[in-house]
């Protein structure tokens, strides 16, 4: 029997709330110690990863399965080292090689070919083995003609695939890799996944894999982790993984309320940030289950950070056949075109009045855009509503037509 | 098992939440010495890449200094200068102080401008430091050229011991920076006001290190003091093994030395107790 080459025992991670996101000022110290003693006391934890258990045999490859915020990144940031676990122990047999980043310490001033050396002596590489595969490098990267042009001038296309040459070539034992197949074009994509493949299968190496592309995953990795809140949900062959993680989705989005999960630092950046959409009752619950008769309220909060001209917020609703019932925005009564709207937060709040929806379930698409210029964001079916009848014109008799209006009708007796 | 199974076990690797930060792992930096090489390599080409003068720029800035300072506090300010002609006393001081300063100055910086590097990939974090001051070190010899120029224009010929002492001089100016940059390295990441607090910081201590004046006018007794500060002993050897200012001063030069291994020792011990965190908090 062999040794399984990474073994992972009741691993926990916990950060205080806060830690991660901002430095100290140590005068923040010094100025409040009253109030820092008593903060110390109530500091909330949060454990990103807890009892997380697994071994991984030699040769096997890995894929780590879950949503943004479950844990994924801290999992691979300790396998990583570059981040030490709370509790627990992990045992790694062999040279690891971690590829959370492409181009990791790529230098601007230094040309194409310097940097080759550089990244591949960050990544782990010995001079001599870059030496060796330099060539090879270059022609992956088919960036050739400029390996000797500072990669400040490269175009952000050449840039990655220069970056992702040389991390291709890198031959550890583990071979840890984040979801950096996220950029470049989709050629070059499946260039690098088959070269990953080619290492995985020709000298048996070992290769834990993070990505959003279930595609991906499924294509590369025998075996599969879900993560969720921190803890392992499911460990197996990956086609049973996929599996639960895309039923359990389904089931999740039977869901009244939306929170984006802070993506990249590149999508933080956007003038506007969608903060939440929700469905609301009456009485301003989050509900998704509406009789009828019953108003349906969508609530929608952004964050404009920069004073802006012309933008609204929209959604539509379609139903289970995937039909668009109706768009509403917040411009429908034209209050915003070429309007400024200053920085701050707001709400937009739409009524749905009762007896107008038919019986059934839909689900609601959010966005926010300048129209014709910009959208800001755009949320596809994030929210789930049901409609069961309680009454109205539905109650009478059930009808295959797409709304069920509750119009008014006037009968009299003419003759 | 097969042989692949005992090479992977020989290389095994284990993460705990605690490791016994007193250690200090010497394989593995030496496994890593390609990537010690490589930083330095960078920092040097990239250093004298952009600039239009290159190499000259490390020349540039102590002899303006030197030439300044002996304006002002050697012709106008008739500073005492152990009766040798102030443009070399000066500048002899002023060269081991430009290591310290700008050695001081990159290495507390180094782990904040490798942020992206530190929070994405593993290696010894030590080697950054270590390699950043090398650039330093580097600028130091170009700028001793300087400083034979001087010598050979005021005709001063340095003593046997002097000569052999320079070595040991850098070295012990290189320890004294990563001692105390260490320490305010490791503590910037934490707490980011430690960059404006270092500038100041550095730009008192030059006053209180002999660069100006001469050791000789601290009274006799509480001259050792001095040493608390290492550059004051390792500027005042250098003076007078170099410039034959009078005798090393051997007591000054020891207490430096102990208080250099004081910095050292406090410098690296909090360093390797914060490293481990650093991705979690830079």
């Amino acid at each position: 029997m062999s040794v399984p080459i990474i073994e992972v025992k009741n691993l926990g991670k916990k950060y205080k709330i806060g830690e991660s996101q901002s430095y100290l000022a140590l005068r923040d110290k010094f100025a409040h110690p009253i109030r820092s003693f008593f903060n110390s006391q109530k500091n909330d934890d949060f454990w990103a990863l807890s009892d997380v258990n697994f071994s991984v045999e030699r040769g096997d490859t890995l894929g780590i399965i879950g949503k943004n915020g479950v844990g994924k990144s801290t999992l691979l940031k300790i396998l990583s080292q570059i981040t030490p676990p709370t509790t627990g122990m992990v045992t790694l047999r062999g040279r690891v090689g971690s590829l959370l980043e492409v181009g990791t310490g790529f230098h601007p001033e230094l040309t194409g070919r310097e940097n080759i050396y550089l990244n591949g002596a960050i990544l782990g590489m010995r001079k001599k083995e870059i030496k060796d595969k330099m060539d090879e490098i270059i022609e992956f990267s088919g960036v050739e003609k400029f390996i000797d042009t500072p990669v400040k001038r490269y175009s952000s296309g050449m840039y990655v695939r220069l970056a992702f040459a040389v991390a291709a070539h890198l031959e550890p034992d583990i071979l840890i890799v984040d979801e950096v197949l996220a950029v470049g074009d989709v050629e070059f994509q499946k260039k690098c996944l088959g070269k990953m493949q080619d290492i995985t299968k020709k000298d048996g190496r070992t290769v834990f894999f993070v990505s959003h592309n279930i595609e991906a995953i499924k294509s590369l990795c025998k075996k599969s982790i879900l993560l969720d809140g921190g803890k392992v949900i499911k460990y197996g062959l990956t086609e049973d993984v996929a599996n639960y993680y895309l039923a359990d989705n389904e089931k999740k989005l039977d869901n009244a309320e939306y929170y984006p999960v802070e993506l990249n630092n590149n999508v933080k950046d956007t003038k506007v940030n969608l903060l939440s959409a929700r469905v609301l009752n009456k009485e301003g619950l989050v509900c998704s289950r509406f009789g009828s008769t019953n108003d349906i309220i969508v609530s929608i909060e952004y964050e404009i950070k920069e004073d802006i001209i012309g933008f609204l917020v929209d959604f539509y609703i379609s139903n289970e056949q995937n039909v668009v019932v109706f768009v509403s925005s917040d411009n429908d009564r034209n209050q915003f075109t070429g309007k400024k709207r200053t920085a701050g937060k707001y709400n937009s709040i739409c009524k749905i009045p009762g007896n107008l929806l038919n019986v059934g379930k839909y689900s609601i698409t959010v966005g926010g855009r300048i129209p014709n210029i910009k959208q800001y964001f755009v949320v596809r079916d994030v929210l789930m509503i049901h409609i069961q009848s309680n009454g109205g014109p539905t109650s009478v008799e059930s009808r295959e037509s797409i709304i069920y209006p509750d119009l008014e009708w006037q009968t009299k007796l003419i003759n | 098992m097969d042989i692949t199974d005992f090479r992977l076990i020989f290389m095994e690797i284990i993460i705990k939440p605690k490791n016994k930060w007193w250690q200090l792992d010497l394989k593995e930096i030496w496994q890593f010495r390609d990537l010690f090489y490589f930083f330095t390599w960078r920092d040097l080409k990239v250093k004298y890449k952009q600039t239009a003068v290159g190499v000259a720029w490390a020349i540039f800035q102590p002899f303006i200094t030197m030439v300044i300072f002996s304006i002002f506090f050697g012709r106008l300010a008739k500073m005492p200068s152990d009766g040798i002609p102030y443009p070399i006393f000066v500048y002899t001081g002023l060269l081991f102080w430009l290591l310290f300063s700008s050695g001081l100055a990159s290495v507390s910086g180094v782990f904040i401008a490798n942020e992206k590097i530190v929070t994405k990939i593993y290696f010894p974090r030590i080697i950054l430091p270590i390699s950043s001051i090398i650039t330093n070190v580097v600028d130091f010899f170009i700028a001793s050229v300087v400083l034979i120029g001087m010598m050979i224009y005021y005709q001063y010929t340095p003593s046997l011991v002097g000569l052999l002492l320079v070595v040991p001089l850098v070295l012990m100016s290189v320890f004294s920076v990563l001692g105390i940059g260490l320490f305010f390295g490791a503590l910037n990441v934490k707490y980011r006001d430690v960059r404006f607090v270092l500038p100041f910081f550095i730009q008192i201590l030059m006053f209180v290190t002999p660069v100006i004046y001469p050791v000789s006018i601290a009274p006799e007794k509480y001259k050792w003091l001095l040493g608390i500060n290492p550059m004051s002993g390792i500027i005042d050897t250098a003076r007078a093994g170099l410039l034959g200012t009078g005798n090393i001063d051997w007591t000054l030069l020891g207490v430096s030395a102990i208080s250099m291994c004081i910095y050292c020792i406090i410098g690296f011990f909090y360093f390797k107790k914060v490293e481990r965190y650093f991705a979690d908090v830079i």
